[in-house]
């Protein structure tokens, strides 16, 4: 595989023609729901991304939806993080988020690390991104957003 | 010196094919491969050229032979290095139809426009006194400048409006990216106090009609600024004969070094011109109280220039000059008609004027259904590299409905076979991301 087919894996060709959770659904006002909102730009490039997260009572992502134009790997990537972290709690949000910057980070080598790759899941495909140092920060845009909205949605302070 | 380059075009047409092989032989980055041992392919000049060995030379040999602070010292290699200083302003000077005396060194076109914005705003405050009158902005006044504009000549203008309580005012794009004179006669009246546009827009290639938007400008009594940065290095400039108060451009996107560039202004106006930044080098008699300042030019250099890269920036005139600005002309006009042969591979469109008539070689485009930025990932798999997002024009880009466009742009160096690996691999990028 070329170094532009590792980047271009096709889950992420299939995300990015078919995004997950794209359209922002209102927030529902359900008892005890905190709900988020970021909209994060890239500026080199002019990728967006405007995300909403809703959070239960019990500190979990109930669900996230997004609306965003850019390159392929930064809408597959807001997808691929919507289906990887619904329902989770916030914890492992946060474990999952650290694990993607790093793998954000190595190069092209993965995290050599099979369950933290595990935990990934569909987001691993993303490692051959990590080659492109131009496109790493359109990987790292939902899940900034993502982020963001769970800081303005106060849950993390109360989780 | 070492000489500069021995090719001319010859006098009836282009480059040839042996004087493009010998220019080309100049840029040793050229030579370089990528991604895996591709030849480079290299279509991002309009962001910046590559330099001839002359160039690289040049800026070697002052800090090897002649490296000395200028217009200070009684020594003999003050003297040299003030030399070679003040022979770069008068080459840069002929190059682009200017006295000596109008070309201040900057160290770039964004910081250019930048001095004069700031002395609207100086004068506009009281300094530069009774001379400065032509600065002076009140209320009502109006700054007008052009929806095709790069950051550099839109956002100094706003944040000028901004300090002043002058109002920013734009001539509209175009459907075929060229700007729309249709209201220029209301939108250029006797509130306008600046006219500042760009010769050649760094996303269309169009080039501007300077005369008739001179002419609006005189006729209301309005300055002029030019934008150069992408006329300068690709087709003959005289800013005499233009006619326009004020231009801007840099030396990086014209085979010179980063870090310089140049302000050209009429020498009446720089004479009247208050300074933005003060210091050192730029002052007659400083005393505790109060400072007079130097005349143009130094008045608008203060402290320690950037030298080595200004005697670059000379070479690099010189290296065009002898090239012959006709000639190169007329190969970014056999390059861009080469480029505009994109708009027939299936779903790409062309954001700019379609025609070869008054534009360059500096092509924008979109690709239904791939991002530009994944547009530029398959091109540069090939060794092909282009520039990607919004190119500094997001107003222009919004214009035309898009958020980003892939750009392909030309510079002496660049060869039709070049355009044509260019067009190759494009046509495949549809594919290669299932586009139907
Ligand atoms: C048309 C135009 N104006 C202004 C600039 C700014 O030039 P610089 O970044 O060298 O100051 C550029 C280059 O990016 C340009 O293309």
């Amino acid at each position: 595989m070329s170094t532009l087919e590792q980047m271009y894996q096709q889950v992420i060709l299939d995300h990015a023609k078919h995004p997950v959770g794209r359209g922002l659904v209102d927030a529902p006002a359900d008892e005890g729901h905190l709900a988020g909102e970021s909209h994060q730009v890239n500026p080199t490039c002019g990728d967006e991304v405007t995300l909403r997260v809703d959070v239960t009572p019990e500190g979990a992502v109930a669900g996230v939806s997004w609306e965003g134009q850019g390159c392929s790997i930064s809408q597959a990537s807001v997808s691929v993080m919507t289906s990887l972290v619904q329902g989770v709690p916030l914890s492992e949000v946060e474990r999952l988020d650290g694990l993607f910057h790093d793998l954000m980070s190595s190069r092209g080598k993965g995290l050599d690390d099979d369950d933290a790759e595990d935990a990934l899941g569909d987001a691993t495909a993303f490692t051959g991104v990590s080659q492109y140092p131009a496109r790493i920060k359109c990987a790292l845009l939902g899940w900034a957003a993502l982020k963001d909205s769970l800081a303005r949605s106060g849950a993390l302070a109360t989780s | 010196m070492t000489t500069t380059a021995a090719v001319r075009p010859d006098e009836s047409g282009s480059l040839t094919t042996s004087e493009l092989a010998a220019v080309r032989a100049d840029f040793p980055l050229l030579e370089r491969t990528v991604r895996g041992g591709r030849p480079l392919v290299y279509l991002d000049s309009a962001a910046t050229s590559q330099k001839p060995q002359v160039v690289l030379d040049t800026e070697v040999d002052f800090y090897e032979e002649r490296n000395a602070a200028v217009h200070r010292g009684a020594h003999q290699l003050a003297e040299e290095a003030t030399e070679a200083f003040e022979q770069a302003r008068a080459a840069v000077a002929a190059f682009v139809g200017a006295d000596e005396g109008e070309i201040v060194w900057q160290p770039g076109a964004t910081a250019a426009i930048n001095v004069v914005a700031y002395a609207f705003s100086n004068a506009t405050l009281g300094r530069g006194g009774e001379a400065a009158a032509p600065f002076r902005l009140a209320p009502g006044d109006e700054i007008v400048v052009t929806e095709a504009e790069h950051h550099a000549n839109l956002v100094p203008w706003q944040e000028l409006c901004a300090r002043t309580g002058a109002v920013l005012r734009w001539i509209p794009v175009g459907d075929d990216g060229r700007l729309d004179l249709t209201d220029l006669g209301t939108i250029v009246t006797e509130r306008t106090k600046v006219l500042a546009f760009g010769h050649v827009s760094n996303v269309t290639g169009a080039i501007a009609p300077v005369e008739t938007l001179v002419a609006a400008a005189r006729r209301v009594g309005a300055l002029t600024v030019l934008d150069a940065c992408q006329s300068v290095p690709n087709l003959p400039v005289s800013f005499h004969e233009l006619g326009v108060d004020f231009a801007a451009f840099s030396g990086h996107k014209m085979l010179g070094p980063t870090g310089v560039g140049a302000l050209y202004g009429r020498r009446e106006l720089l004479e009247a011109m208050p300074p933005t930044l003060t210091g050192g080098s730029m002052v007659e008699v400083v005393t505790m109280e109060s400072t007079t300042y130097a005349p143009p030019p130094q008045r608008f250099e203060a402290g320690t220039q950037m030298v080595a890269q200004a005697v670059g920036m000379g070479c690099a005139a010189q290296y065009l000059g002898e090239l012959g600005m006709e000639g190169v002309l007329r190969h970014e006009q056999e390059l861009a008609a080469e480029m505009l042969k994109i708009a027939d591979i299936p779903g790409v469109r062309v954001i700019g004027p379609l025609d070869t008539a008054d534009r360059l070689a500096v092509v924008s485009f979109v690709v239904d259904g791939v991002h530009a930025h994944d547009v530029g990932q398959v091109l540069d798999d090939k060794g092909i590299a282009v520039r990607v997002g919004h190119h500094c024009a997001q107003p222009l880009h919004r214009r035309f409905g898009v958020a980003a466009t892939a750009r392909a742009s030309a510079s002496v160096y660049t060869t039709v076979e070049e355009v044509a690996a260019f067009r190759e691999a494009l046509a495949g990028v549809r594919a290669f991301f299932g586009a139907e």
